[in-house]
């Protein structure tokens, strides 16, 4: 074949390419430019309530995470009590930029406020920032971003008191608070987590809990088989250990699982943060002796209430700032624009009935 | 003159247009269904800022299946390349840490890229192994090392004037800069596989290599080659994305390989090699950009990208073997015809 006929098939396809790139710019410049504009949001009312109508989106970590439905279902409820519209969205999977599409979306779509529940508090920055350059508001609750990303973080307790709390838990549960104990989270990069455990590091450094060793930190993805897997792992990997601290509900369920009804159960202590409803067979049967956590709906409900009264332009996320949140009462904004919803709660035999979450 | 029941399975150059705008039409022909259906789900679907925004989440992907198209076409495979754009991302990470300036980082991501494409083409080439299972081990071989050069943590304080040129557009156009990247590489790509001697050897290899090996093609030296091309870019994709995220982790991309490869399954290249055009992977990489972002702004849950990517892919593959079984039938019932007609010989 002559070069002439080789080269004529190879301009068709470069032009293919063009044509198709070509069509969908035209048919874009056509479709109308999104100026950024977007957020026709009514923040007229300067009184101290909040308008009609918001337009709420909320991101979780993860499709079905049952915490985290129910942590949505108090941003639900709290933007239909406030007569707003709420849209959960959610990715797939727990990856670093699994959210980014989700975030653009909303920002394109000119909501008026977005709450999140950050995979990883960087890598969600960027779509964070342009959203906000959008008009909208942007509330982390339960996994920060990055605070330059964010007007307000709803904690659900203080980061220092929820490692406290379960450094406390297995040195009460763990004979003479003495053996090696290891550690189940989420993914690697989960802000909230990494907090916690961080908190537990320096809590285990305490004179108290001096015969306590960490000996290593699993990371099970919050999926349950590899929770489960892990949990294994480590009673494989270290035959004498005295505890698991699991903070993650879904580890925690996992290993629960794992370690009740298995020849450790009694010898191996599993605590951390668990619902009721998923720990409490493992209570009633007494393996497990003691969870903490606290509400995820109002998590879900103060995190709501922070985002409309941001849109209302009522507070811009300074410390010291005050705002009304239904149901739950006045909160104060903290340092950072951290807002703490309030201690953790203990779970065991004596109270858990009274939960259904 | 029968020329179709004596055709080969495998048209290895496509010789006249006609037959390569098959595949290629079928996808075109999805790509605007998908926008017309995008723009009815919303009114801010076709807009220049979401055309911004859609490219940039596929861009990794793109930059990754370009050289894997070249791969496949040769009857190989290579799955580690989602690995290796960890491996990038924690190696730029860790050197970031250590006080490297951006500029001496970039060509040692790139260098440790060529290397893991190195390997595996060794293990491939010379070890005479099948690059499925070559790749499938050097997937987890390459993101364990990830893991041992950053460990868990992630790096983030990138200055500006770098993690712009991973999201951001170029000054005055809708295009990013990572898009921009694409182009080129799908550019360079094509013509190398459709106007060089290099790619009608690529595709001499794939249709049969025996017969490639014996006409003095170098089989070993060009597979080395596109599984050097596959390390290098993926570790170019793995820097794209750490500046895109503005932060390095080297758990980034875990997951990614199944994407790139239903791109080049999707663009009409052939699992058994000798088959495809770096113009249906590109059409592919488009109408599964232009999917996920159609789905996402028009609020419908994420699991339905999953079922529709998934979908299609199973479409893609049942497609031409239905076609080429008809066509045999086709050619059966003719044959049969032909020796059942009263013959005037004897």
């Amino acid at each position: 074949m002559t070069s002439n006929s080789q080269r004529r098939p190879v301009l068709r396809l470069l032009l293919i390419p063009v044509l198709v790139l070509g069509l969908a710019l035209a048919v874009a410049a056509c479709g109308g430019d999104d100026d950024g504009n977007g957020s026709e949001s009514a923040a007229e009312n300067g009184e101290g309530g909040v308008p009609e109508g918001l337009e709420i989106v909320s991101i979780p970590k993860q499709l079905g995470n049952p915490y985290e439905e129910v942590e949505h279902g108090g941003v639900e409820e709290a933007t239909t009590e406030l007569g707003g519209e709420h849209s959960y969205e959610g990715p797939t999977d727990a990856g670093a930029s699994s959210q980014v599409p989700l975030i653009n979306a909303a920002g394109q779509q000119g909501v008026d406020a977005l709450i999140i529940a950050a995979n990883d508090p960087n890598a969600v920055c960027p779509a964070l920032q342009q959203a906000e350059q959008s008009g909208v508001a942007i509330v982390a609750m339960d996994s920060d971003a990055a605070p330059e990303c964010r007007s307000i973080f709803i904690n659900q307790a203080s980061t220092e008191g929820i490692g406290q709390a379960q450094i406390e838990m297995i040195c009460d549960q763990v004979p003479d608070c003495e053996g090696e104990i290891a550690i189940l989270s989420a993914t690697a990069n989960a802000t909230n987590q990494n907090a916690w455990i961080e908190v537990m590091e320096q809590e285990l450094e305490k004179e108290e809990y001096s015969g306590l060793e960490l000996v290593e930190i699993a990371y099970g993805d919050d999926d349950d088989q590899k929770s489960f897997q892990e949990t294994q792992g480590l009673l494989q990997a270290y035959p004498d250990l005295q505890g698991i601290i699991a903070p993650t509900t879904v580890g925690i369920a996992a290993a629960a699982r794992f370690i009740c009804g298995s020849p450790n159960e009694g010898e191996v202590v599993v605590t951390g943060l668990g619902t009721p409803n998923q720990m409490r067979q493992f209570v009633d049967s007494g393996c497990v002796e003691e969870f903490a956590l606290w509400n995820p709906a109002d998590v879900g409900y103060l995190a709501a209430h922070a985002a409309a009264n941001l849109t209302a332009e009522n507070i811009t996320g300074e410390e010291g700032e005050t705002f009304e949140a239904g149901r739950l009462g006045e909160y104060e904004i903290g340092a950072d624009g951290e807002v703490i919803l309030g201690p953790p709660t203990r779970f065991n035999q004596e109270n858990i009935g009274d939960f259904d979450f | 003159m029968s020329a179709n029941a004596g055709a080969s399975a495998a048209r290895a150059y496509p010789r006249r247009l006609s037959e390569l705008a098959r595949w290629e039409a079928l996808i075109f022909v999805l790509i605007v269904a998908t926008l017309i259906f995008g723009s009815g789900l919303s009114d801010r679907f076709l807009t220049l800022t979401n055309f911004s925004f859609a490219s940039k989440d596929i861009a990794e992907i793109a930059l990754m299946a370009l050289p894997l198209a070249l791969i496949v076409i040769t009857a190989e495979i290579d799955l580690s390349v989602a690995s290796v754009l960890g491996l990038s991302s924690a190696v730029l990470g860790e050197l970031w840490l250590a006080g490297w300036s951006m500029e001496a980082i970039i060509p040692v991501c790139l260098a440790i890229g060529a290397l893991c494409g190195a390997f595996n083409a060794f293990c491939v080439t010379r070890l005479g192994l099948p690059s499925l299972a070559v790749t499938i081990g050097t997937l987890t071989m390459y993101r364990g090392l990830a893991l041992v050069v950053l460990g868990d943590q992630g790096v983030t304080d990138f200055p500006a004037e770098w993690t712009r040129f991973g999201f951001e557009d170029i000054p005055g156009t809708s295009i990013p800069y990572p898009i921009a990247l694409v182009a080129l590489l799908a550019v360079g790509l094509a013509v190398l596989l459709h106007a060089t001697r290099l790619g009608r050897e690529i595709y001499a290899i794939g249709a049969n290599e025996e017969a490639a090996r014996f006409s003095g093609i170098r089989v070993k030296r060009i597979k080395s080659m596109l599984f050097v091309l596959s390390g290098t870019v993926a570790a170019l994709a793995g820097i794209v994305y750490s500046l895109r995220l503005a932060s390095a982790r080297a758990n980034y991309g875990e997951g990614f390989e199944l994407s790139v490869v239903a791109a080049v399954v999707l663009g009409g290249v052939s699992i058994f090699g000798g088959k495809g055009t770096i113009l249906g992977v590109v059409l592919a990489l488009i109408l599964l950009g232009a999917i996920r972002s159609a789905l996402t702004l028009g609020d419908v849950s994420q699991e339905w990208v999953l079922i529709v990517t998934g979908a299609l892919l199973i479409a893609a593959v049942l497609g031409p073997n239905l076609v080429q079984r008809v066509r045999e039938a086709r050619a059966h019932r003719r044959d049969r015809d032909t020796w059942s007609a009263p013959s005037g010989e004897g």
